[in-house]
């Protein structure tokens, strides 16, 4: 289920003295499989981008096609659509309701209109997959930490079974280890066939897991291609008040200081081109 | 959507009636107010509302801007002037239809309600819309501060309507996030009945107060760690001073409630 951004824009409030233009002319394609990550300084557009791939806003010109039907065309159902494309919003753990975590990541599916048993097994399938301690099923959401509480909202996207699944800063503001466990909890959706768009301004992360990246600058679709592609023109990310992955970054130095390696996006990588640099290298590191 | 309210929310743009002190600007808002009630025939709207336009044109306002804050009014007004209209016991009757009868003296007091109503608002949009909330209760505060003397909590009072109006549309902002986010998730908050909306409303409500209480929560706390404990010895950021824009204005109010009572 490819879906196709047309030269799309959108502006905020316009015609009013708060008119921003947000997005402009974007083109892109996100294809069945991608885990696509998109980067961009503070005020990129990248949430404004995010809703759009699933009806919440309407682009204020071109077009968002979803399996290349026009999702913004008259007549088109936005609730399936909602339920095809799911999206976790920035700080997802404030739009927890119910009284329990259990109820509130029904909401979504019930709205589906799944009930009983069917309602009951997406619930316990979606709450496995963000590995959580299981009594937590029970609690109330506003029980939990800010970062279970991401994960609870996540568990109430997934278990719409979404087929494209878009995250805006899922792991911003959670210390390592939660931000580790998220990561794998996304890497293992993406496996199991969800489609990813991930927004983050984590670098790492990126380099690690991103199949694609897409730069936004200003509204601007800067840059895209693979996580090798882009963070090699680092001084151009530089220059939109962005980074290069850490790796990347010792890569350079360690070139500066006159050993020869190419950039590397994970620590394995960067372990084995090290020890081919040395002299010798022998390759267990 | 949740956007679209005029009365309170501030439009910035330079214009000398935005940089009019604040005390004035209350002051000759209720000048305004008085000089609207104070106007008996229908030709003393004519120079109200020459005064609003030549506002509206000073503050280089929108004139739209100022229609769109009546606009939720619609009802009200309709009201008030078929009220006025069937329900005046008058002399001259222009038309009779079975029971209801349409006198000269209702018709002419269903406009001028109507009209008050609509000045009325429009003056205090006017107020609103050129003076940024935070200096509109400084200026409330210093209009009632001589209340002081008898125990009126004047600073408290300035306090936390700044507080509360600055708060508006961060809320609004959080309602429109938490309504998408809820749409996201396959909520529908337009269709079905009074009671099923009503129901639907809950996964927006909830977390929104829980949002406003963590954000009072939060407030208290930065405050009292910056040592805010009232009124009492606190210097001012924002030092008023009179010009001579401020006197033009007051002539110009002054010479308009001359021409209401005269008329
Ligand atoms: N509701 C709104 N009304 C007006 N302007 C808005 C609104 N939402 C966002 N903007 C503006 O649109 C631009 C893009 O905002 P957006 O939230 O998409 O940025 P972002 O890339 O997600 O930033 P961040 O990394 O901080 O989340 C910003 O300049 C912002 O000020
Ligand atoms: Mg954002």
């Amino acid at each position: 289920m490819p879906i196709r951004i047309e030269h799309m824009s959108h502006v905020y409030q316009p015609g009013s003295p708060f008119e921003a233009d947000a997005l402009e002319d974007i083109d892109l394609t996100i294809n069945d499989g991608d885990l696509l990550a998109l980067i961009g300084h503070t005020g990129s557009g990248k949430s404004t981008l995010a809703q759009h791939l699933n009806g919440l806003l309407t682009p204020t010109s071109g077009r968002v096609l979803v399996d290349g039907e026009d999702i913004n065309a008259k007549g088109a159902d936005r609730r399936a659509l909602r339920q095809r494309v799911g999206l976790l919003f920035q700080y997802a753990e404030y739009q927890l309701f119910e009284e329990t975590v259990y109820k509130d990541i029904a909401f979504g599916p019930k709205n589906q209109g799944l009930t009983g048993d069917e309602l009951d097994a997406r619930v316990r399938e979606a709450f496995a997959k963000v590995h959580l301690p299981p009594d937590t099923l029970e609690k109330s959401p506003f029980e939990l930490s800010g970062g279970q509480m991401r994960r609870v909202a996540l568990a109430g996207v997934v278990a719409m079974q979404p087929r494209v699944l878009v995250m805006d800063e899922p792991i911003a503001g959670l210390d390592p280890k939660g931000r580790d466990e998220l990561t794998d909890v996304i890497r293992e959706l993406h496996d199991s066939g969800v489609t990813i768009v991930l927004i983050s301004h984590n670098m790492d992360d990126v380099a690690r897991i991103a199949t694609r990246v897409a730069v936004l600058d200003k509204g601007r679709l800067a840059m895209l291609g693979t996580p090798r592609e882009i963070f090699a023109r680092g001084e151009e990310l530089e220059s939109m008040g962005l980074d290069v992955p850490q790796t990347v970054q010792l890569c350079h130095r360690l070139r500066a200081g006159g050993m020869e390696v190419p950039d590397c996006l994970t620590n394995e990588e960067l372990a084995e081109a090290i020890c081919t640099a040395l002299e010798g290298g022998a390759a267990d590191a | 959507m949740l956007k679209d309210i005029t009365l309170g929310q501030y439009y910035p743009v330079k214009s000398p009636v935005h940089n009019l002190d604040p005390r004035i600007k209350i002051i000759l808002t209720i000048a305004f107010i008085v000089a609207v009630f104070l106007g008996t025939s229908l030709w003393a709207f004519i120079p109200v509302a020459a005064y609003i336009i030549l506002a509206a044109v000073l503050a280089h306002l929108p004139l739209k801007l100022l229609l769109k804050g009546i606009k939720p009014l619609r009802i009200i007004l309709i009201f008030t002037f078929l009220l006025n209209l069937f329900f005046n016991a008058g002399e001259t009757v222009l038309l009779e239809v079975w029971k209801i009868r349409i006198t000269l003296e209702g018709l002419l007091t269903a406009i001028r309600f109507s009209m008050r109503l609509v000045f009325l608002v429009s003056g205090a949009s006017l107020l609103t819309l050129t003076t940024p909330p935070v200096v509109l209760t400084d200026g409330m505060e210093r209009l009632l501060s001589p209340l002081r003397k008898i125990g009126f909590p004047a600073h408290e009072l300035a306090m936390m309507m700044s507080i509360a109006l600055r708060f508006i549309p961060v809320l609004l902002e959080e309602a429109d996030k938490i309504m998408k986010a809820q749409m996201a998730r396959g909520a529908d908050f337009e269709s079905g009945n009074l009671i099923q909306r009503a129901k639907s409303m809950v996964p927006l409500l909830v977390p929104l107060f829980v949002s406003a209480f963590r954000r009072a929560g939060d407030l208290a706390m930065a405050m009292e760690a910056r040592c805010y404990h009232g009124g009492e010895g606190r210097t001012r950021l924002r030092v008023l001073k009179l010009t001579m824009n401020d006197l033009y204005a007051c002539l110009i109010t002054a010479a308009l409630i001359v021409i209401v009572v005269l008329i």
